[in-house]
């Protein structure tokens, strides 16, 4: 990792600075630490994407096919047949400005192209040139552009400084989305061999092996094992659980992140804990072993092809239904595009719970439930014993991800959750201009989440580093509560270097602390070996008392 | 000459271009090509425009339900969500139109808005913070632009109405509601004029906004301003024969166009501006309006979970299948009593 400049280097001086030139006059500033390198063509190699070469983002030849510009314009117009949202949000901007500081890319570099309005118009100024007359004519006036290298070269710095988190769609009086304008330029741009290696490593490790991380079926038996182990040393429970076992009653799709590196594998210590606690007839699969997609980071075919597996197994495996873990863009595909590339999902049974008995109608069609849906259910029907002072040491706050939020609207289950496996108190929310459906992203989602970008990707996590730090010293919040892997990638990096001192959770991992199993060893440290706070019996009859008081 | 400097300075020669144009045709005795045949002409490429365009749109299918959810989604049962949640997040067509409803009728999103600042703060090591609070100038000044525009639209039917029916007629009496001056002073005109001032101001004191802002965001502003204008001024000002007026947006109206004599020409460039208007709107972006009712993210059920949203060109893809991926990991599978389909 580059060494990253100082927080007082990075933020921008003001939001308010535009340069003397005109937009379209400004060519991209292709830095060191705000772009993440071109994709290795090995990846796309795997993948059949197209034009493989080995090429550098610093080059000023990028060594695009000679037909590029017909690519990106048969691209465009194929696209505008395909997608009513690409045409309506090319048309009906007013450049009202409502989405410019709402962006945090905006608010962490101060760059005007990061203003939704004016990303969107690196890509609608070719449009008008291409596809509406006034833009043929007119030209400039029009707000019209020639296709140049230098404005493929804009595109992709740009729509990687984009997250595909839809907090401008949210303000936009039109709902015009940047994450669908982002998405499909990348698909153009990904038309012509112009990729980034981060999200096309990752993505073609999944294709190929099964999870982003590129764990054989072997490796991600292993780690989920190593984990299950250090849950027995823990708390004396055995929860290794059974991996691609046909006729379980559900498969656990988790995303990669989860069993692949610290904090987001104490997450999936809690899902194994939960579920041994209950003894649910579930199955791993190590082919389906990803439920992240950066597939649909790239493209809405990359995304089907990815996604593919996990009806593919449960059909195989012949479940019952599919229980998720906690991720956010995960969890945006699988509400919104998942069962629109298979449907309709006639092999699967529109889920209850085994415990409860609670039907989730809500996930009729597509049958899958998400875990906190799953695990507030079960708090609210008294199946868990909880003892909320394991969390003692958590003071926590609560971030909404950015596809939770605004691709789904999952806001209550998990401070559901929350308020019952923390003591009372121990739990503040961000101020509210920050959280739930106005929540910031993370800054490093969609694909972005490399190391060789790391200026930008602590600009974009700025503005919610800095909401972060307003609980920090006004209530001594230590952790960071989510319910995306992603977030657990990212965050930890982002608050040590905007936040020190701040801890990231799942909030699986504290219900696993929370978990009261009756021949449990004596429980001395939570899931990552840090001390409790007290005496354990204490805590159970506060729990206890707590309950009754409900 | 700046990037700024030129689309400003195109839209407003552009408008003040044709209302010296109308001007002098009023002057130059072309009574019928700006009283009757440049209205017709309007109002046919109006029609035909939006006709045009909203087809354009729709031939484009709608392949995900994506809406924008902006409250908790329908889920456990137990889950209270109020009404505003209910909307934000709309779960039944019922709900769906209260959300487009609050959209189209309240700005609801523009209501949402808020003003992001950085401030110097010496405590943090990055030495400032940020500062997030409700900022409603701006949907106040586009409601009040909207609403303003549409009384004044619906007071003109008067002219093209008789006898003029009771419901324009109440209008314009509670419009002209403060009678400090005569005639009585319309207060939509007012507002409409100051809202779009300030719409206009705000294009160009701010930096951000003046830095994204083309000749195609400040013609129509202009050209409104323009319409305002002379409309306020053949009121109170330049008195134009209203009996005359009315003989002629009646004759419009009925298709018997008639061009009574001795209107001012102020009336012209008044009537012109409203054409261009007129003709305009389908090719810009104030197809906004028409636009807002087709947009995804928020013309959609957020029920993609238990409704099955079907795209009509969702194509096969490739991928990974199973069988290959045992084939390849077969024997470290066997290895690690991992259960596979075939034992060689």
């Amino acid at each position: 990792m580059a060494k990253v400049p100082k927080p007082a280097e990075l933020i921008p001086g003001s939001l308010r600075q535009t340069p003397a030139k005109g937009w379209m006059d400004v060519k991209p500033d292709l830095r060191p630490g705000t772009y993440v390198n071109a994709a290795n063509p090995k990846w796309l190699e795997w993948i059949d994407y197209p034009f493989p070469r080995a090429w550098n983002v610093k080059d000023e030849d990028w060594q695009l096919p000679e037909n590029w510009k017909e690519l990106i314009l048969q691209g465009m117009e194929d696209r505008l047949s395909r997608f009513r949202s690409l045409k309506v949000f090319f048309d009906i901007c007013v450049r009202c400005g409502a989405c410019a500081d709402k962006c945090h890319f905006f608010l962490g570099t101060g760059d005007p192209k990061n203003m939704p309005v004016l990303r969107a118009e690196l890509l609608r100024s070719v449009y008008r040139r291409y596809f509406k007359k006034a833009g043929k004519f007119l030209g400039e006036l029009a707000g019209a552009r020639d296709l140049t290298e230098d404005v493929i070269k804009e595109w992709f710095m740009y729509l990687h400084q984009c997250t595909i988190c839809r907090r401008c769609s949210l303000f936009c009086p039109y709902g015009i989305d940047m994450a669908e304008m982002t998405l499909l330029g990348r698909e153009m741009l990904a038309s012509i061999g112009v990729n980034i290696d981060w999200a096309m490593a990752s993505v073609a490790q999944c294709y190929d092996k099964g999870s982003h991380i590129g764990a054989t079926p072997q490796a991600f038996k292993d780690m989920v094992d190593f984990l299950a182990e250090e849950n027995e040393r823990i708390t004396g429970i055995t929860t290794t659980p059974s991996y691609n076992r046909k006729g379980a009653e559900i498969l656990f799709v988790m995303p990669s992140g989860d069993y692949f590196a610290d904090p987001g594998t104490f997450t999936m210590m809690g899902y194994l804990l939960l579920f041994e606690y209950l003894g649910l007839d579930y199955t791993l699969s190590t082919y389906a072993a990803e439920g992240g997609n950066f597939g649909w980071f790239v493209s809405h075919e990359m995304g089907k092809r990815l996604n593919a597996k996990i009806y593919h197994e449960a059909k195989r495996l012949k479940v019952k239904w599919i229980l998720g873990g906690e991720c956010g863009h995960m969890w945006r595909v699988c509400n919104q595009y998942m069962p629109t590339w298979w449907g309709p999902v006639d092999f699967l049974e529109e889920p209850v719970s085994p415990i409860t008995g609670t039907r989730f109608e809500n996930a009729k069609v597509h049958k899958m439930v998400h875990i906190s849906e799953f695990t507030a259910d079960l708090i609210k029907n008294g199946k868990l014993k909880l003892d909320p002072q394991r969390n003692a040491h958590i003071k926590l706050t609560f971030h909404d991800s950015c596809n939770t939020a605004r691709g789904l609207g999952i806001f209550e289950e998990p401070r559901y959750i929350i308020n019952n496996v923390l003591p009372e108190g121990n739990f503040v929310e961000m101020p509210p201009n920050t959280i739930r459906e106005k929540t910031f992203c993370c800054g490093s989602s969609s694909g972005l989440n490399a190391s060789e970008n790391m200026d930008v990707r602590m600009q974009g996590g700025f503005p919610r580093a800095n909401a972060v730090r307003w609980v920090q010293e006004k209530y001594g919040v230590n952790h960071l509560g989510c319910i995306c892997a992603l977030d657990r990638a990212t965050l930890p990096t982002l608050l040590q270097y905007w936040v020190p001192e701040m801890e990231v959770t799942g909030i699986t991992e504290l219900v696993g602390n929370a978990l009261v199993f009756e021949n449990e060893i004596e429980r001395t440290t939570d899931l990552r070996d840090r001390d409790l706070v007290g005496v354990e019996s204490e805590g159970v009859e506060a729990a206890e008392e707590a309950e009754e008081a409900e | 000459m700046d990037f700024f400097k030129r689309h400003f300075l195109v839209a407003l020669f552009a408008v003040l271009g044709l209302v010296v144009v109308a001007y002098v045709g009023a002057q130059a005795n072309l009574q019928i090509l700006f009283g009757v045949i440049v209205p017709y002409l309007a109002a046919l490429i109006f029609l035909e425009g939006l006709v045009y365009r909203l087809i354009q749109w729709a031939r484009s299918p709608v392949p995900f339900r994506i809406p924008t959810t902006a409250g908790q989604n329908r889920s456990l049962p137990w889950i209270k969500r109020d009404l505003g949640e209910q909307l934000d997040n709309p779960a039944t067509f019922k709900h769906l139109v209260g959300r487009m409803a609050l959209e189209v009728l309240a700005f609801r999103s523009l209501f949402r808005n808020l003003r992001t600042e950085l401030r110097k703060d010496p405590d943090n090591p990055e030495g400032a913070r940020l500062i997030h609070w409700s900022y409603k100038w701006l949907w106040l000044g586009a409601i009040a632009f909207h609403y303003a525009f549409l009384v004044v639209i619906l007071r003109h039917l008067r002219f093209f109405t008789e006898p003029v029916p009771l419901p324009i007629q109440l209008l314009e009496h509670v419009d002209g509601f403060f009678q400090f001056f005569v005639p009585a002073v319309y207060l939509s005109g007012v507002i409409l004029v100051v809202a779009v001032l300030y719409l206009l101001a705000r294009r160009l004191t701010n930096p951000n906004l003046r830095y994204i802002s083309l000749a195609a965001d400040y013609f129509p502003l202009l050209l409104i301003l323009g319409i305002g204008i002379s409309g306020i001024l053949m009121r109170y000002v330049y008195k134009v024969d209203i009996i005359a007026v009315k003989e002629l947006a009646l004759g419009l109206a009925t298709f018997h166009p008639v061009v009574p004599a001795g209107i001012g020409p102020i009336f012209y460039v008044h009537l012109f501006l409203v054409s261009v208007l007129f003709a305009y709107f389908p090719f810009s972006k104030l197809m906004h309006a028409p636009g807002v009712f087709l947009s995804p993210s928020r013309n959609m059920v957020a029920n993609n979970r238990w409704v099955l949203h079907v795209n009509p060109w969702n194509y096969p893809v490739k991928f990974h299948h199973y069988d290959e991926y045992e084939d390849r990991f077969r024997e470290a599978m066997i290895e690690a009593d991992i259960p596979v389909e075939k034992e060689s």
